[in-house]
C-alpha cells in the first residue's frame, strides 16, 4: 500500500490545509508520497520534504501549471497514480474541484470529505449537512479520498528530509483558460484555521454594521465569518461564508451574532469547541448548539462586549 | 445552442433529517422531498440563457426512482422544454450517475450541461467534475456568474480565497453555486402546462453502463450530541464565563 497526496500551494508556499491532509493520509498508510504540481515551485517541494510524515516528494514543474486548473492537473496525476493504492487531497474548493476528475478517469467511486480514518478502506464522513455520520467502505482497488481538513491536526513542518524526485509534465488541456483570481487580502487569521471566529448573519442588517464584528475580531485576533444569508444580502464577500456549501470551521471559540442557525449554517460550525450565540430571538435554533447563549439586541451587545473585552488585561492570541 | 440540466430529488433542505434506528440510513418515508437547491439555480440559469435568445432548447434530466420525475416536472414548469427520467433503484453513486449522464449527453449532444455544485443529501460534490472527465470537457465548478459568448463561456467561480474567473470552450460542464441567480417559482398555469410537455423514461439498465455501488455503507449514525449549554443574562457574565469557565479568551 502507498498513498499519493496532491499538495495545494501557490507556487511559493504550501497552503495550510495540505498539512492537515498529510496527517490523515499518514493514518491510511505510512508510505506517504506528496505530489507537487506547479510552476517554479521548488520551494514548495523543499518545505514539504521537511514534513516528517512524508516519505517522498514528486515534483512536476512546468509553466502550464502556473495556475491551478483541474483539467491540467488531472493528466499529470493519472500518470503517477499507477503505483499507488490511494490518491488523496483536502476537501476544500481545491480538492473538491480536482479529485472527482481524477477518480472518474481511474474508474473509482470517490469518498468525499472524510472526518476519520477507520482503516485503509473504511472511513467516517458526514452526510446531510452533518446531521448523520456514515461509515463507508470502498471496494475499489484504487481509492480516491478527500479529507475534511479541520477534522485532523496539521502535520509538523520540520524534522523530515524526504527525497524529492522530478517527474514529467503531462499534455496541456487547451479548452480551459485561467483568467484571474480576486483574492481578498487580510491581515487576520484565515477563517479555516483561526482559533477564534466571529460571524455575522442577516441580523447585522447591513455591510456597514459588520464594523461592530470587525472591532471585536481585531481585539480577539479572530477571523470573520458569515452566514449564507449575510453573503447573499451582499453584506460581506463569499470567502467568509461558513456552512454546508461554504467553509467548515472548528475553532476553539465560535461567536455567532445575528445568525438564526439554519441547518446549512450549523453544518459549518457545530463542531467548534465553544459556541456563543448572540441573538434577540430566544427561540432561534442557533441556541440549541450554543454553550453560552445571550438573548440580546446585537447592536447593544456588541459594543458592550468590546468594552468588556477591553477591560480584560490578558487576551490569548 | 442546447442545454442539458441535471436535477436530483433530495430531502427538502428545511427538514430535520432523522437517522433510522437500525443504522441503515436516514428516514425518507413521509418526508418532504424537493429539488436539490443548487439544481434549482442550474435550471434557472439554463432558462435565462434560453430567454436571452442564446439557447434554443433546455432539456432537464434526472436519475432516480419513479418519483424522481417530480423534479423534472418542476423544471418543465419553470421553463425547461422537455424531460428525461433515467430510472434506477437504490443508491446510485456519483460515478454511476456521471456514466449515465455521459450516455444521455452522447444521445442529446448538448452544448452545455448544467447542474448544482453539490447535492445536499450525500454532500459528495462529484458528479459534474466526473462527467466532465468522462467527456474530456472543460469543467467550470461552483459558478456564481456565467457569461455565454459565441464559442466560449466566461465563468466566475467561488473559491476559498475569493473569486476566480476562467474561460472555457463550448461544450462544457458547469456546476452552479447558490448565488448564481434567484430561482423563480412555478406558476399554477405553468405547472398545468408542464404536465403536457414530453417526459421520456429510460431504464438505466438499457444504457449499458455499470452502475453497481462500489461503496459499502456499513452504518449511518447520529453525530455525537453537544452537551446542552446555558443562557447567560448579560454581556459581563458572558465574558466572565469565556474567560474563567471555558478559558478561551
Amino acid at each position: 500500500m502507498s498513498v499519493l497526496l496532491i499538495a495545494e500551494h501557490n507556487n511559493k508556499e504550501v497552503r495550510p490545509f495540505t498539512l492537515n491532509a498529510i496527517t490523515a493520509a499518514s493514518q491510511i498508510d505510512q508510505d506517504l508520497h506528496v505530489l507537487v504540481i506547479g510552476n517554479k515551485a521548488e520551494g514548495v517541494s523543499k518545505s514539504i520534504s521537511e514534513v516528517p510524515n512524508v516519505k517522498k516528494v514528486i515534483h512536476i514543474d512546468n509553466e502550464i501549471y502556473e495556475n491551478y486548473l483541474p483539467e491540467n492537473f488531472t493528466p499529470a496525476i493519472i500518470k503517477q497514480a499507477e503505483s499507488y493504492t490511494h490518491i488523496v487531497c483536502s476537501a476544500n474548493t481545491f480538492g473538491k474541484n480536482l479529485m472527482p476528475r481524477v477518480a472518474a478517469l481511474l474508474d473509482t467511486s470517490q469518498i468525499s470529505d472524510i472526518i476519520k480514518v477507520i482503516s485503509p478502506d473504511t472511513f467516517l464522513r458526514p452526510i446531510y449537512a452533518g446531521n448523520a455520520f456514515a461509515t463507508v467502505k470502498s471496494t475499489d482497488n484504487k481509492k480516491c479520498v478527500t479529507i475534511r481538513p479541520t477534522s485532523f491536526d496539521p502535520a509538523p513542518t520540520t524534522g523530515g528530509s524526504a527525497e524529492i524526485i522530478k517527474a514529467d509534465a503531462a499534455e496541456e488541456f487547451l479548452l480551459t483558460k485561467f483568467i484571474k483570481r480576486e483574492e481578498v487580502k487580510s491581515d487576520r487569521p484565515e477563517l479555516g484555521t483561526a482559533r477564534i471566529v466571529i460571524s455575522g448573519g442577516r441580523g447585522m442588517q447591513s455591510g456597514e454594521n459588520f464594523k461592530l464584528i470587525t472591532a471585536i475580531a481585531d481585539k480577539l485576533n479572530a477571523a470573520i465569518g458569515a452566514s449564507r444569508a449575510a453573503v447573499d444580502a451582499g453584506y460581506i464577500t463569499n470567502d467568509h461564508q461558513v456552512g454546508q456549501t461554504g467553509k467548515v470551521v472548528v475553532p476553539d471559540l465560535y461567536i455567532a451574532v445575528g445568525i438564526s442557525g439554519a441547518i446549512q449554517h450549523l453544518a459549518g460550525m457545530k463542531e467548534s469547541k465553544v459556541i456563543v450565540a448572540i441573538n434577540k430571538d430566544g427561540e432561534a435554533p442557533i441556541f440549541s448548539v450554543a454553550d453560552y447563549g445571550l438573548e440580546a439586541d446585537l447592536f447593544e451587545a456588541l459594543p458592550k462586549f468590546l468594552e468588556e473585552l477591553n477591560k480584560l488585561n490578558t487576551i490569548q492570541k | 445552442m442546447k442545454i442539458l440540466v441535471a436535477v436530483k430529488r433530495v430531502i427538502d433542505y428545511n427538514v430535520q433529517v432523522r437517522v433510522k434506528e437500525d443504522g441503515s440510513g436516514v428516514v425518507t418515508e413521509n418526508v418532504k422531498m424537493s429539488t436539490n437547491p443548487p439544481d434549482d439555480n442550474a435550471i434557472e440559469e439554463s432558462v435565462k440563457i434560453k430567454e436571452s435568445g442564446k439557447a434554443k432548447e433546455v432539456v432537464a434530466v434526472t436519475v432516480g426512482e419513479e418519483k424522481a420525475q417530480e423534479t423534472v416536472r418542476k423544471a418543465l414548469a419553470v421553463g425547461a422544454d422537455r424531460g428525461i427520467h433515467v430510472k434506477t433503484e437504490g443508491i446510485v453513486e456519483p460515478l454511476a450517475v456521471s456514466k449515465i449522464l455521459q450516455k444521455i449527453v452522447e444521445k442529446e449532444k448538448p452544448d452545455l450541461v448544467f447542474m448544482g455544485k453539490q447535492a445536499i443529501d450525500d454532500d459528495c460534490n462529484q458528479t459534474g467534475q466526473m462527467l466532465a472527465a468522462l467527456l474530456k470537457w472543460p469543467q467550470a465548478t461552483f459558478a456564481s456568474k456565467i457569461e455565454v459568448k459565441e464559442k466560449s463561456l466566461e465563468v466566475t467561480r467561488e473559491v476559498d480565497e475569493g473569486l476566480e474567473t476562467i474561460e472555457t470552450n463550448i461544450p462544457a460542464i458547469v456546476t452552479c453555486d447558490l448565488r448564481l441567480n434567484e430561482p423563480r417559482y412555478a406558476s399554477l398555469p405553468n405547472i398545468m402546462k408542464a404536465k403536457k410537455k414530453s417526459l421520456e423514461q429510460i431504464n438505466a439498465s438499457d444504457l449499458g453502463v455499470d452502475i453497481k455501488p462500489r461503496i459499502e455503507q456499513i452504518k449511518v449514525e447520529e453525530p455525537p450530541k453537544r452537551k446542552s449549554g446555558i443562557k447567560v443574562k448579560s454581556v459581563e457574565e458572558l465574558v466572565q464565563k469565556l474567560k474563567n469557565e471555558a478559558k478561551v479568551i
